[in-house]
């Protein structure tokens, strides 16, 4: 007879697997400084509108528009004291009198809610279509089929094409803003759902052979609870990072889209269409192209850091060396 | 390796057709019509006479099957007449713009050197810098040059072509004076003079280019190196008494080096669909430029003909790595 009682009772609770990962992220810098921004960021562009004291879609006219259009920044004061300055126009104005932080803020609030929707549609499907090939045996062959398809797809030209050719349908039925929005945020979702669906699908595959599995089956588990209970949650750590990846390339995409004239309606600021429209301008206003420029990229840049901090955070075999 | 290579040839065909046919049904739902700019005083019966003369008459299937026959059929004829001087597609019809009224491919045709010069150099300028970098830092991993190299890909991977190009602009072409910021295709290189001047313009769209490259393949050579640089026989070669210089630069890159192969091969077509905003920037009029162009004008043969073009440049490509990574490592056998 084996003698249980000789075990030592373990006297703290075991940790969870989220406090380990949380301890292993802390400790990676990039992460930490990339998270940071990034929250910093968000908070700017969601809070930053409210408080600040220039309406960004104001444009003035007669007298006004002489005196306010095209100021500089205020630091250009600094090399150049006859530039047109003001302390209420941090940033300067544009051609047309607009404040340039203000359009800024809002600008980052349009590309960040869209790199944010298009990611978790793209993650919803990528999930979705992962786990169904990657549980069902039947269903993997023609779904991994069609993941391949869509990677053949020659991506950012379909991506140019369809904008252009289902813009005016949907702003008919949506608004030109909400139609777009959601015309922007279809296409970037529906074509990078790929890489996350392959990673699903792997790791599914592979703990479909473990014994827990095999235990909760044996148990009359149902498919759809072992899926929720069971699988997802094992398969949680490659979706969170490939959530990371998608929020940049969504962004870049949605700036590109917008750059090449094929976003968001003119009047409608984005980081990508601030810097196309600066583009022309850029020997007297640097400016314009390096505010928004240097937004997307910190933005990217925060972002990919904190996926690779994630990265290996979440990776059991690399976490607490 | 050759039946491999054989059904893989075979298998592209139905994914080339099925790619063809998402692109062509996109078009049909185009709403734009070819017909808007004509003026409104032609009669109804003559517009739908020059419907029919663009070929828009017909139901879906058969102006499906028309484009396929023109593409795979009539077009390799006529490349095939312009080599040898035959005439196999004499007086067949072409694919033809509806911008220009000209045949697609031979525009196309046109703009491709501007794309390759440009997009070619980058990519061998790309792996050239990003080889080296990736080996010595993975072979002095979390030294400070490793940590500058992450640092630098990392703000290769962030920092968008749309905005390294503009900045680079501003700051070698307007602030310095150095380099022109329209490349200019109609330059004929023949003396010293044109091909300094036809090197002055491409740096800028190649170094901007190249950066995302670099980031890119210099992350998976660091990655691939590290792997191999723990292994077994690497330990072996130090104890036989080889020479640091040669374990590391003939054992381990040379093994090193088959991932690396495969990912710049896939990485090709990319770099094609990435040259439309670099492209875009320096106002290169390469087949990036015609794309846009052509979508802005409602030109559907010609976008057609485009997205298809980049389409089989990606099929294409995945062969070409699946097939290298055969022949390169022993260890793969597909048959």
């Amino acid at each position: 007879m084996t003698d249980i009682t000789a075990q030592p009772m373990p006297t703290k609770p075991p940790r969870s697997q989220w406090r380990n990962v949380w301890d292993q992220f802390r400790h990676h810098r990039g992460a930490m400084i990339g998270g940071i921004t990034f929250l910093l960021i968000v908070a700017g562009v969601v809070i930053g509108p409210f408080i600040y004291w220039n309406d960004p879609k104001f444009v003035p006219t007669g007298r006004d528009f002489l005196t306010l259009r095209d100021m500089r920044p205020i630091y250009v004061a600094l090399w150049d004291p006859s530039a047109k300055v003001d302390w209420a126009y941090p940033l300067g104005t544009d051609n047309l009198g607009r404040d340039t932080l203000g359009r800024l803020l809002l600008g980052g609030r349009v590309s960040i809610a869209v790199g944010l929707t298009a990611m978790i549609l793209a993650l919803f499907l990528g999930t979705l279509i992962g786990l169904v090939a990657g549980y069902f045996k039947r269903l993997d062959g023609p779904l991994m089929r069609l993941t391949d398809l869509f990677l053949a797809l020659p991506i950012l030209p379909m991506i140019l094409v369809a904008s252009v050719l289902f813009r005016e349908a949907l702003s008919a039925a949506l608004g030109p803003e909400g139609g777009i929005f959601v015309l922007i945020v279809c296409l970037i979702g529906v074509t990078s759902w790929m890489p996350t669906a392959r990673i699903v699908r792997g790791d599914v595959l592979a703990l479909k052979e473990r014994e827990f599995v095999l235990a909760a089956r044996s148990l009359g588990t149902r498919n759809r609870k072992l899926i929720s209970r069971h699988i997802l949650p094992n398969v949680l750590s490659p979706i969170m990072v490939s959530a990371t990846l998608g929020i940049a390339t969504a962004i870049i995409t949605e700036s590109a889209l917008s750059f090449l004239g094929f976003g968001f309606p003119p009047d409608f600021p984005t980081w990508g269409k601030l810097l196309n429209d600066a583009v022309d301008r850029m020997v007297l206003y640097p400016e314009r192209v390096v505010w928004p420029g240097l937004a997307i990229s910190i933005t990217v840049l925060a972002v990919n850091y904190l996926g690779d901090g994630l990265r290996d955070a979440l990776d059991p075999r690399i976490r607490g060396r | 390796m050759l039946t491999f290579t054989i059904r893989r040839l075979i298998v592209a065909v139905p994914t080339l057709l099925f790619i063809s046919l998402v692109i062509f049904l996109l078009l049909e739902l185009a709403p734009g019509d070819p017909m808007a700019q004509v003026p409104l005083t032609v009669p109804p019966e003559v517009k739908q006479k020059m419907r029919e003369a663009l070929g828009l008459g017909e139901p879906v299937p058969v102006r499906f099957w028309k484009w396929i026959v023109q593409f795979f059929w009539i077009e390799p004829q006529v490349l095939i007449d312009h080599i040898f001087g035959t005439n196999l597609a004499e007086g067949k019809l072409r694919v033809i713009s509806w911008q220009t009224r000209s045949p697609v491919m031979d525009i196309v045709a046109q703009r491709i050197p501007q794309t390759l010069w440009v997009v070619g150099t980058a990519y061998v300028v790309g792996i050239l810098i990003a080889l080296p970098i990736g080996i010595y830092s993975a072979y002095r991993q979390y030294s400070w040059f490793d940590q500058a190299g992450t640092f630098v890909s990392m703000v290769g991977f962030s920092v968008p072509p749309f905005f390294s190009g503009v900045l680079v602009i501003v700051i070698f072409s307007v602030n310095l004076g150095w380099f022109p910021s329209i490349y200019d295709t109609t330059l004929v290189v023949n003396d010293w003079a044109s091909f300094k001047q036809q090197l002055m313009q491409m740096i800028m769209p190649v170094m901007v280019l190249a950066l995302q490259i670099t980031a890119q393949i210099s992350r998976f050579m660091r990655a691939s190196m590290l792997d191999n640089l723990n292994q077994d026989y690497v330990r072996t070669a130090r104890a036989k008494g080889l020479g640091e210089r040669t374990v590391v630069l003939i054992h381990v890159l040379r093994n090193s080096m088959i991932p690396v192969v495969t990912v710049i091969a896939l990485g090709v077509p990319a770099i094609f669909g990435g040259a439309i905003i670099t492209e875009q920037v320096f106002k290169v009029n390469g087949i990036g430029q015609l794309l846009i162009t052509a979508i802005q004008a409602n030109d559907l043969p010609m976008v057609q003909t485009l997205t298809f073009i980049f389409a089989v440049l990606i099929v294409l490509f995945n062969l070409v790595a699946d097939v290298l990574y055969g022949i390169l490592d022993p260890r793969i056998r597909y048959d």
